[in-house]
């Protein structure tokens, strides 16, 4: 975590530690502070307090986003009535959204999906094309988490609404964060999930911005916290750790930046030959890089950089930790083979411009 | 002198005591397990052998090893060079021995690819079975503990492989090695061997089968060619089987023979299934010949053996022996030494 991210949060873990939704001098206490770190995460992405519903991470977040906007939407005569809602959304999603569309396929919502093109675009035209009549609710991800490719959000988020008004738009912003600048108006989003870990804060905690008015069933019931969004007893600590990261991410953005821009260049450049990008740099989040090593083993390659200290990703992994193809990949048009070529790197905000080097150095002992 | 090695870890006993103990010996231990196959999901099984909680129990084991450990994905190496071949040989009315299949494809072939690639000198299993080097060449012995010997299913190792595999915990006994993993703290020490074929699961042997090879009646024949009564499908039957065959007879019959072309299954007396000579190809020497002299063959996993020569392909055995299924490996020993084997092609009285 991030500097005094750990040192705001440990309050609430040691002898502020308290339920917020209690009454007494402790929890008022506790609610006090969960209030001030909703304020704040709201501040910075442009949202007002009541616009943000804390969670459990960016799983959950989307999982409510997606699940949530679509059962508001199930009238009396039952959702495969007439206008009954369609979730839309794009290939390359991430499993919590593309899993919550299997799952509401499964109860008879139909859902559909966009492709991308060989280096993961996507045209908001097509997203727009894409909508029918009964389209309820679109997703699209601001950057893809495996490689890293941005979307044009905001264009998306236009032709969306130009389509239809009455939709809501959801964006899955956990990997652009840290690095785009994220305002819900300028984007022009409903919904939009955000998670804690990536950009230096704790794991386990994430938000979901809800544009006042947009129509959201809660996926847990309970004790109705939240404003009856997201029951369950409050991570205050959590929250804080949240906010903290995001203030601090937020101010730390220009430099990191620019200092991530030349490490990934270092990186690339000394690699050029052996690996080259997915992805057109332009088109990528700047702490990204997806490379694809021709006639080598992802799987091979990424033991022995372990064996060095460098950690790298391939997709994703099964529930037994071996390497699967990715789904990313799969919708790029990619085979089964070239996929099985390709590595994740990603810089985070301890990562220095001469890393760049070192790590190309350490990848090319690998070879 | 410390080298790298990779163990195959698959999450039990056995195999963790075997990564233990190269650790133990200072070498640079990378512990992997193989994901062989998956369910239609496409995550891996969560009964039989092989699954999510085999895999975290050998991840856990690392963990206390202090050594990496990675799951590599060899489904499609295990469906091509064991589930395939292990449908197509009951189809083809043989009995397959898909361990035997999984070491010659799988582990000790492109396990042992995989291990150079990632600059590994030796591939550690959990195998109970001795390599012995007598200064010209290497030997491979039965393991210690003649209860758990798995010898048997790796006749197919030649010299090449056998200077880069090892089998630590060859030279114990079974409750040695668990003994071990109790003493070094290791969670699976007291969990339950593994029976049956990993990826068809406890007792559903036929289920399995009639999945993936559709059932076809036909005749019961005795050994005339009589027909003697029908059955509803021939695979999944062995030579020597006499339960579950619904033919009332009067006195018992045994499968003799299955023709897989015609499912057609012939069956007869005890005494008709006597098996004096086989045809066993190709045969693999651990030597990298045959050896002189009569040597003993063992024809099922934790059979009896018995006194037999070999010339070229053909296998004499000194007595009638009962039961030989195609299929299955015949496996020639010298004592507790393994001179080589092979599958067995066709049967002879």
């Amino acid at each position: 975590m991030r500097p005094g991210v750990w040192e705001a949060m440990s309050r609430f873990s040691g002898d502020a530690f308290g339920n917020a939704s209690g009454s007494h001098a402790v929890s008022r206490r506790a609610k006090n502070a969960l209030e001030d770190a909703r304020e704040l995460a709201a501040s910075i992405i442009g949202a007002r307090p009541g616009e943000v519903v804390f969670t459990g991470g960016g799983t959950e977040s989307d999982n409510l986003a997606v699940k949530g906007a679509v059962l508001a939407r199930t009238g009396s005569s039952g959702w495969l009535g007439p206008g009954g809602p369609e979730f839309l959304t794009v290939v390359t999603e991430h499993e919590a959204v593309l899993e919550s569309a299997r799952f509401l396929a499964r109860f008879g919502f139909p859902t559909k999906l966009v492709g991308v093109d060989r280096f993961g675009r996507i045209e908001p035209e097509e997203v727009a094309e894409a909508m029918s009549d009964a389209t309820g609710v679109v997703s699209v991800m601001a950057a893809n988490n495996e490689t890293g490719a941005m979307a044009p959000l905001a264009k998306i988020a236009a032709a969306v609404k130009d389509r239809n008004p009455a939709v809501s738009f959801h964006t899955d912003a956990v990997q652009a964060f840290v690095s785009e600048p994220v305002d819900v108006d300028d984007l022009g989003v409903d919904l939009l999930t955000l998670a804690a870990h990536k950009f230096g804060g704790p794991q386990g905690v994430g938000l979901l911005y809800v544009r006042e008015g947009t129509r959201l069933e809660p996926v847990l019931h309970g004790g109705g916290q939240e404003l009856g969004r997201r029951s369950g007893t409050h991570n205050v600590s959590g929250a804080v750790g949240m906010a903290t990261a995001m203030e601090l991410a937020c101010a730390d953005r220009p430099r990191f930046r620019t200092d991530i821009a030349e490490a990934r260049r270092r990186f690339e450049t000394a690699l050029v030959g052996v690996a080259a990008p997915t992805v057109p740099v332009e088109d990528r989040l700047v702490q990204h890089s997806h490379l694809r090593f021709p006639g080598v083993s992802n799987e091979t390659l990424l033991i022995k950089l372990d064996g060095l200290g460098l950690a790298a990703s391939t997709a994703s992994a099964c529930q037994s930790g071996a390497a699967t193809v990715s789904h990313v990949l799969t919708a790029m048009g990619y085979t089964d083979e070239e996929a099985r070529q390709c590595l994740r790197f990603s810089f985070g905000w301890t990562t220095t411009a001469a890393d760049g080097e070192l790590a190309a150095e350490l990848v090319k002992a690998c070879l | 002198m410390p080298v790298k090695v990779l163990a195959a870890l698959s999450g039990g006993v056995d195999s963790s005591v075997a990564a233990a103990l190269m650790v133990e010996d200072g070498h640079e231990v990378i512990g992997v397990t193989l994901k062989l196959y998956q369910g239609p999901d496409g995550e891996a099984p969560t009964s039989g052998c092989c699954t999510v909680s085999d895999a975290e129990d050998a991840r856990r084991v690392a963990a206390k090893l202090d050594i990496p450990y990675y799951v590599l994905d060899y489904t499609d190496t295990f469906r091509a060079g064991v589930i395939d071949p292990f449908i197509a040989e009951y189809r083809m009315g043989r009995t397959p021995n898909p361990c035997v299949d999984c070491n010659r494809t799988v582990k000790f072939a492109r396990l042992l690819e995989h291990s150079a690639e990632l600059g590994c000198r030796l591939v550690v299993t959990g195998h109970y079975a001795q390599i012995r080097d007598d200064g010209e060449s290497l030997q491979l012995w039965r393991g210690v503990d003649r209860q758990k010997d798995q010898s048997y299913v790796l006749y197919m190792l030649g010299q090449e492989e056998l200077s880069r595999v090892s089998f630590p915990v060859g030279g114990l006994e079974k409750k040695e090695t668990r003994r071990l993993a109790a003493s070094l703290g290791l969670r699976n020490a007291n969990k339950p061997d593994s029976q049956d074929i990993c990826f068809v699961g406890a007792g559903r042997h036929r289920q399995f089968l009639s999945q993936h090879a559709p059932a076809r009646p036909g005749l019961f024949v005795d050994s005339s060619g009589r027909p003697v009564g029908r059955h509803d499908g021939a695979v999944g039957l062995t030579i020597g089987q006499r339960r579950g065959l619904s033919l009332s007879l009067g006195e018992p019959r045994y499968v003799l023979g299955i023709d897989a072309v015609s499912s057609t299954v012939i069956v007869g007396t005890r005494e008709e299934l006597g098996v004096t000579s086989l045809t066993v190809a190709p045969i693999s020497w651990v030597a990298g010949r045959p050896p002189e002299g009569e040597v003993d063959v063992q024809l099922r996993a934790h059979g009896p053996t018995i006194p037999a020569r070999v010339f070229d392909d053909q296998v004499e055995l000194d007595r009638v022996c009962p039961a030989v299924a195609p299929g299955q490996a015949a496996v020639f020993y010298r004592n507790d030494e393994l001179l080589g084997g092979g599958p067995i092609v066709a049967t002879r009285c």
